[in-house]
């Protein structure tokens, strides 16, 4: 048994989305534009790359009307990256320390 | 009365993996497709966590992207300008491709194929657009090896992250071309046609979603 209607939404929502996803885009060039710095900076960075992200996915991918069986089974794993990246983070930071004592 | 016994072998491997079980009540396209995002997920995901971990562990100095990807327009230094457009490109892209899916669940295949047909343009625009950028950094003498502004890994990491995501545009804008051909030559049965519309924009909107997170972390940090 598989759905029969699909995803059809009104036009009007994807031209509002893709308007955001501009002014998202524009928002994070001009922080580099503005040389912010600092935690401000990749905060900002982070913010407006999560937002388009997720705007992407829910509403062009159409994520957010998918049966939760799939949406599961697609985003949990995505997860299992964010333990690699932890992971990473800390293995590089040592790295570099080790690093500071013999490459200066 | 008796169950089934399952048959053994060969013919047993077959019949239990075709055993016809459906555990997402979906287009099996539909399904496939995502399955197949999610692994070029981690893929980049992957290019994406080892570069954060080259840059953290390095000693040298990384270059300011700000400044290597900067462009002189009368006489002035317009940071990271080339890529901004291209990040532009690649949106209205994706923007396309929604009309062009509205239009395939319509039913009217000539103005989505039509759509799709200016999607891969667009994706074409943004791989030339990449084109002119390695062109200029190489004559610049940015190598994998090496590069004149810093430590030597930003040379590698940049050509193949950018060089990977570029190949996904150049074989998402020949998959669009394919289907939007079929489409308009009746390939697709009447019904369901919207659905391979839908799947090749999947393809799509993930390419849109990497470059967001390219933009992000290797343009701007």
């Amino acid at each position: 048994m598989s759905t029969k209607t699909g995803q059809q939404h009104p036009i009007g929502l994807y031209l509002k989305i893709w308007l955001l996803l501009f002014v998202l885009s524009t928002m994070s060039y001009l922080v580099d534009y503005f040389h912010l710095n600092g935690l401000l900076r990749w905060g900002l960075i982070l913010l407006f790359m999560v937002l388009k992200a997720g705007l992407i996915v829910a509403v062009f991918m159409h994520l957010a009307w998918e049966r939760l069986a799939l949406v599961t089974a697609i985003l949990l794993p995505t997860f299992g990256l964010l333990v690699l990246v932890a992971l990473m983070a800390i293995e590089a930071g040592h790295t570099h320390a080790i690093r500071q004592l013999f490459f200066r | 009365m008796s169950a089934v016994v399952p048959a053994d072998g060969a013919r047993g491997l077959v019949s239990d993996w075709a055993s016809d079980r459906q555990a997402f009540h979906v287009p099996w396209g539909k399904a496939m497709m995502w399955v197949f995002l999610l692994s070029d997920t981690f893929i980049f995901g992957s290019f994406l966590t080892g570069y954060m971990t080259v840059r953290t562990s390095i000693t040298a100095a990384w270059p300011n992207p700000s400044e290597v990807f900067a462009l002189h327009i009368g006489g002035a230094q317009v940071p990271l300008l080339l890529i901004a457009i291209m990040t532009f490109v690649l949106i209205t892209s994706s923007g396309t491709m929604a009309m062009a899916v509205n239009c395939a669940y319509r039913g009217d295949r000539t103005n989505a194929a039509t759509l799709m047909i200016v999607t891969a343009a667009f994706g074409e625009l943004f791989v030339t657009m990449q084109a002119f950028e390695w062109s200029k950094l190489i004559l610049e003498g940015m190598r994998p090896s090496e590069n004149p502004w810093g430590a030597a890994q930003f040379g590698s990491i940049f050509f193949m992250v950018t060089g990977f995501h570029g190949l996904h545009v150049t074989g998402g804008g020949i998959l669009l071309l394919i289907v939007a051909y079929k489409l308009l030559h009746g390939d697709y049965a009447a019904a369901g046609s919207e659905q391979i519309v839908e799947i090749v924009g999947l393809y799509w909107y993930f390419v849109d979603l990497v470059w967001v997170f390219i933009f992000a972390l290797f343009y701007l940090w």
